[in-house]
């Protein structure tokens, strides 16, 4: 946050306000992210997930923000994840950049084709996002408008790779020029405890094949599955040449991962997981503890370079979690200060 | 059929040798089919092909053959039609997210590739689909390719000549030619 304008962003500024030079990554990013510099510098990095509004208010999206600034070094925005309506990743970063936030914009091959994805590509690198977050998206069957077309044009890989041609090599799919090309740094999915396992880690380096900088996980509760994924990322090197977030959260009680884990596709929590939330005295404090527990088991798996926290209508506790578990080592992510 | 389906991924090997004899057949049939005009046998050919890889894959016709990279999965089958699956809500099994009662199409491809002699290509990044090619005959596509790749491979030693001898190329052009040659 540097000039007030940028503060102030209902006030009617001079375009020259409004208009400010693209930035050019440093040298050997490439994108001028905070989270890239944070996991390029060796340290542990911490992102979290936005609960998006059913709101047109900004207010809300502060608002749902604020819990988890103070801890992550960027806020995923999610797109209709589940393949429930409610206001757009795009939307969201647009709000969230403007307070200077670190934002991962999600995209889902679900909803949009490859026209409509590249030009918000664009328009979201336009409005100051630096990471995305490729995703193929969950069946439209899985929301609350199961009528709906799904469109798949692109899956996360060709996703991925499109969006890396748009930056290096400065075209649109089509070969036509980008005057100034998005300086992203591109994320992708994995979800390590969902079959088929063996291929998963395959799977993997395809995605970084095709232009992954860093993955962020799906919730793992089952740390033997993903440590033998992680051994065998680490076999393939692959975790040399992508950043890995583990995906981890809080489970509020064992009827709500029963729940999850029947309706929520792609959640794997092992039985022991939920016998443990049963025999808890307090389910919510144990569920708690056990997210707590399983970063401080990310940080020592050797290739894991941050954790991705998800902690759906439990936002509240990000903030507590990750100041327990010693994610930061003391760091303090950048946050807005109070009085600027 | 779905059926059938399984079976040519639990076969993916026989079918990859099969399919390799077939594509070398089409794309020696490239100048017959040139002087025929691919057009005019546009619509006969992709009837043929619609009905048996209809039966064996069930294929969707999508004109961008890739089963020879899916071990003879076909992953238009897929109900989010990833071109480069599985996406992570595959089920415990092994099941797909959207259909649960159908194996995961991507992981059978996984499966398939793995029992092919040359399955490595699912391990290369696919693009997305072109949905104007839909309905077209991927068997000629397939061998109109792989006679372009050939003259290529020639235009490239054509090339490499005319670059090695700048002084005749340039004195008596015929003796290195680089034009378009007529059909012979």
């Amino acid at each position: 946050m540097k000039g007030a304008a940028q503060d102030a962003p209902n006030r009617a500024g001079s375009l020259a306000d409004l208009v400010r030079p693209y930035p050019e990554p440093p040298a050997g990013h490439v994108s001028d992210s905070r989270l890239e510099a944070v996991l390029r510098s060796g340290r542990f990095a911490v992102t979290a997930e936005l609960n998006p509004p059913d709101s047109a208010d900004p207010a809300d999206v502060f608002e749902a923000a604020r819990p988890l600034a103070e801890v992550a070094d960027a806020i995923n925005a999610t797109d209709a994840s589940g393949a429930n309506c409610h206001m757009s990743s795009i939307g969201i970063c647009a709000l969230l950049t403007r307070a200077g936030h670190g934002t991962v914009y999600q995209i889902s091959c679900r909803d949009r084709n490859r026209i409509a994805i590249q030009g918000d590509v664009l328009g979201a690198a336009a409005m100051g996002v630096r990471n995305v977050l490729c995703l193929t998206g969950d069946g439209v069957g899985a929301g609350d408008q199961p009528g709906a077309r799904p469109v798949f044009d692109f899956d996360s890989v060709s996703l991925v790779r499109a969006i890396r041609t748009m930056r290096d090599d400065g075209v649109f799919l089509s070969g036509r020029r980008i005057t100034r090309p998005p300086r992203l740094f591109i994320g992708a999915a994995e979800n390590p405890c969902a079959e088929p396992r063996d291929w998963r880690p395959e799977r993997l380096a395809k995605k970084v094949e095709a232009g992954a900088d860093f993955i962020q996980t799906n919730y793992i509760f089952d740390l033997p599955v993903f440590e033998a994924f992680m051994a065998r990322v680490r076999d393939l090197g692959l975790d040399r040449r992508v950043f890995i977030l583990a995906g981890v959260g809080p489970l509020a009680s064992a009827r709500a991962a029963r729940w999850m884990r029947s309706n929520v596709p792609g959640v794997h929590i092992p039985d022991a997981v939920i016998d443990r939330l049963e025999r808890a005295a307090n389910p919510a404090e144990e569920g708690k503890r056990l997210c707590i527990e399983l970063i401080g088991r990310m940080r020592e798996i050797h290739g894991v370079a941050g954790v991705h926290v998800m902690a759906y209508r439990r936002e509240h506790l990000v903030s507590e979690i990750v100041h327990a578990s010693g994610a930061l080592d003391g760091r303090r992510p950048w946050l807005r200060h109070p009085d600027a | 059929m779905y059926r059938v389906r399984l079976f040519a991924v639990r076969h993916a090997r026989r079918f990859e040798w099969l399919y390799g004899r077939f594509e070398a057949f089409m794309a020696a049939c490239d100048p017959l089919f040139s002087r025929l005009g691919y057009a005019r046998v546009e619509r006969p050919v992709a009837f043929v092909e619609r009905l048996t890889k209809g039966f064996l894959f069930d294929c969707r016709m999508c004109g961008q053959c890739a089963l020879s990279s899916t071990g003879m999965s076909c992953p238009m089958n897929c109900p989010k039609q990833l071109r480069n699956g599985p996406c992570g809500g595959v089920r415990a099994g092994g099941y797909c997210e959207v259909i649960p009662e159908m194996r995961c199409v991507w992981t059978l491809a996984w499966e398939g590739a793995a029992r092919m002699r040359n399955g490595g290509g699912i391990h290369e990044v696919a693009p997305p689909v072109d949905r104007s090619l839909e309905g077209t005959s991927s068997w000629l596509r397939a061998s109109r390719e792989k006679a372009a790749a050939r003259r290529e491979a020639r235009e490239a030693g054509r090339t490499a000549l005319a670059r090695a001898y700048p002084g005749a190329r340039a004195s008596e052009p015929a003796t290195a030619p680089l034009a378009d040659e007529p059909a012979r």
